[in-house]
């Protein structure tokens, strides 16, 4: 039995070690090199690289960033609650309306974030139309600053959100809502005594598959935020390409990985539970 | 004493199939009342619809005089203990309690939480969340929290269907000496006749969304006015249209004066401790169960006896 179980785990615990485990090695080994002139790494052994992280300037780019992903998945919170709950009650639609919250990811998230630029820069269709009725005179600002990235952001990972909570919500004991209103609790006074309370699970899980890919994120920054608002993501990046200081964006890239791990721990050492 | 909730003509149906049919009632102040049937009868839905979690098809319901149909549920003044108790898993014993007080506060909130923690014997696990109590427990709980907002009338949906059989029989006489002491009216759902025999004051009896019969634990038992009644409340033998209760009959070696009898051929007999299972067949055919004494004798396969009763233990029904 025993032997049976080694032999099915092995190809996960393998493709685990060698796709994770080694890069990460890796890259803790790099972190203590010294940059190359052209990218790559070179001796001598040296600490420097951990020490720039405590530069206000990358301080202050992990803050923001940090920011971004605190108000991207509040505001993904926000706006999936209601739509969870909406569809967790759509009794026979339920299955249609959850499809069409996957619909996107039918496209790649590049294509659908094109999409949004096309919508939303100066000759955009937006500022198009409300130029054409007479509106405005001028185009507004609607792409490349920190709200762009925002949207960009919960645009793309509302889903993320929508989802746990749904099943949160769709498991709920329906005699507990009938319960609630046998004792004289009206429907929003239920939905803050009882719903609400009950659906923490699925925010905690929503939350963190939201606000980690957030934090982290490059591509949505990059494209909608047009390089005005600095990210982590962009940094390390950066790091590796133009700055050819791999060493540097080695440490960078711990350093988050190591942030999103003590929230992760700090969460799960305060409810006593598991993670999702 | 004026009935505190009526019942008027209450139908409901639902898409192909018609749950409750017709039912008028009415159930008096303080009263222990249950609605008995089988499953599909329509008895939860009666229930559902007296809470407003359903809405009548026809008909009224009214509570106190007043016509409770347009009010939702959080406007009637009644509560239910639900079958699988229905706390809130998230609050602790004390809080479940205390959860319908803010919105029908009379007099003093804090002072009721405590008669009812101690009227209950909840004292010690007010801290304690839902899962961590025992069935009985929860269902104390159910009770508490229903109670403590002084319903004009609670619905007590098969609330001893969860416990274990041993909890079951010691639960009823507490429930029954609860209702007693706190003066509430009981409506009480179960498919248990044993239960409602037990408890009730008058009970219901609900066959395919129609009343059956409406009476004292006495009258359903002693003197059902159908087949079905008769059945429903226990076991009964039918000779020669007249039906006959097991415990009602006795095996005699020859017919009494005073008693009705009819020859019969034992063809079984079962111990069952307290009392034993004779099955007999009589001339006519019918197999007759009598449960006799296992004091009154031995019964062998093939004996010859009579089957003698008291008339005045016969179940006569009514002509058709």
């Amino acid at each position: 039995m025993k032997r049976v179980r080694e032999i099915c785990l092995a190809p996960a615990a393998l493709t685990l070690i060698t796709l994770f485990a080694t890069p990460v090695a890796i890259l803790v080994v790099y972190t203590l090199l010294t940059r190359g002139a052209y990218g790559g790494v070179e001796h001598p052994y040296t600490l420097d690289n951990w020490g720039r992280l405590f530069d206000p300037l990358y301080l202050s780019i992990l803050a923001r960033s940090f920011s971004v992903a605190a108000v991207s998945t509040g505001l993904c919170l926000l706006l999936g609650f209601p739509l969870a709950l909406f569809i967790a009650r759509a009794g026979r639609r339920k299955n249609l309306y959850l499809s069409l919250v996957m619909l996107p990811f039918w496209t790649s998230l590049l294509v659908r974030t094109y999409a949004w630029m096309f919508l939303l820069r100066d000759t955009g269709l937006i500022n198009t139309a409300l130029q054409a009725t007479g509106l405005i005179r001028e185009p507004l600002p609607l792409l490349y600053n920190w709200w762009a990235v925002i949207l960009g952001l919960v645009y793309g990972y509302l889903p993320f959100m929508v989802l746990p909570l749904f099943a949160t919500l769709e498991r709920m004991d329906p005699s507990l809502l009938e319960a609630a209103a046998d004792l004289g609790s009206r429907p929003f006074d239920t939905l803050w005594r009882v719903i609400l309370p009950l659906s923490a699970p699925g925010m905690r899980a929503g939350a963190i598959l939201v606000f980690i890919p957030c934090l982290g994120a490059y591509l949505t920054p990059d494209l909608m935020g047009g390089g005005k608002t600095i990210l982590i993501g962009t940094v390390i990046q950066n790091q590796f390409t133009n700055a050819r200081d791999w060493p540097f964006g080695a440490a960078l890239s711990l350093a988050l990985m190591a942030a999103v791990m003590l929230l992760l721990w700090l969460q799960v050492r305060r409810k006593g539970e598991t993670l999702l | 004493m004026a009935d505190v909730l009526e019942i008027e003509g209450l139908t409901k149906h639902f898409p192909g199939h018609a749950a409750l049919e017709d039912l008028t009632l009415g159930i008096a102040e303080g009263e222990f009342f249950s609605l008995l049937g089988p499953s599909g009868c329509g008895k939860t839905t009666t229930l559902r619809l007296i809470a407003g979690f359903e809405t009548p098809t026809r008909g009224d319901i009214r509570l106190r005089g007043k016509s409770q149909n347009s009010l939702r549920p959080y406007e009637r003044n009644v509560s239910t203990v639900f079958q699988s108790y229905a706390l809130f898993p998230h609050l602790t014993v004390r809080e479940n309690i205390e959860f319908g007080l803010r919105y029908r506060r009379k007099g003093n909130g804090a002072a009721l939480v405590r008669q009812s923690i101690e009227m209950l014997e909840l004292g010690g696990k007010e801290m304690r969340k839902p899962d961590e109590l025992s069935g009985g427990e929860k269902q104390r709980v159910a009770l508490a929290r229903s109670l403590v907002i002084e319903p004009d009338v609670l619905l007590l949906d098969e609330p001893l269907s969860a416990l274990d059989p041993n909890l079951r029989k010691q639960v009823r006489s507490e429930l029954k000496a609860l209702q007693r002491r706190v003066g509430i009216t009981f409506v009480f759902i179960t498919h248990d006749q044993e239960e409602a025999l037990s408890m009730s004051d008058r009970i219901a009896l609900l066959n395919h969304g129609r009343l059956e019969q409406l009476g004292t634990p006495h009258e359903l038992y002693l003197a059902p006015r159908s087949r079905f009644a008769a059945a429903f409340l226990g076991p009964v033998n039918w000779i020669d249209h007249v039906g006959l209760r097991p415990e009602a009959t006795r095996l005699l070696a020859r017919p009494t004066e005073g008693l009705h009898s009819v020859a019969a051929t034992i063809e079984s007999s079962t111990f069952l401790g307290n009392c034993v299972h004779v099955e007999a067949r009589t001339s006519g055919g019918t197999l007759v169960v009598a449960e006799v004494s296992r004091l009154n004798g031995k019964w062998q396969a093939g004996q010859p006896i009579h089957i003698c009763w008291d008339p005045g233990d016969e179940i006569r029904l009514p002509p058709a």
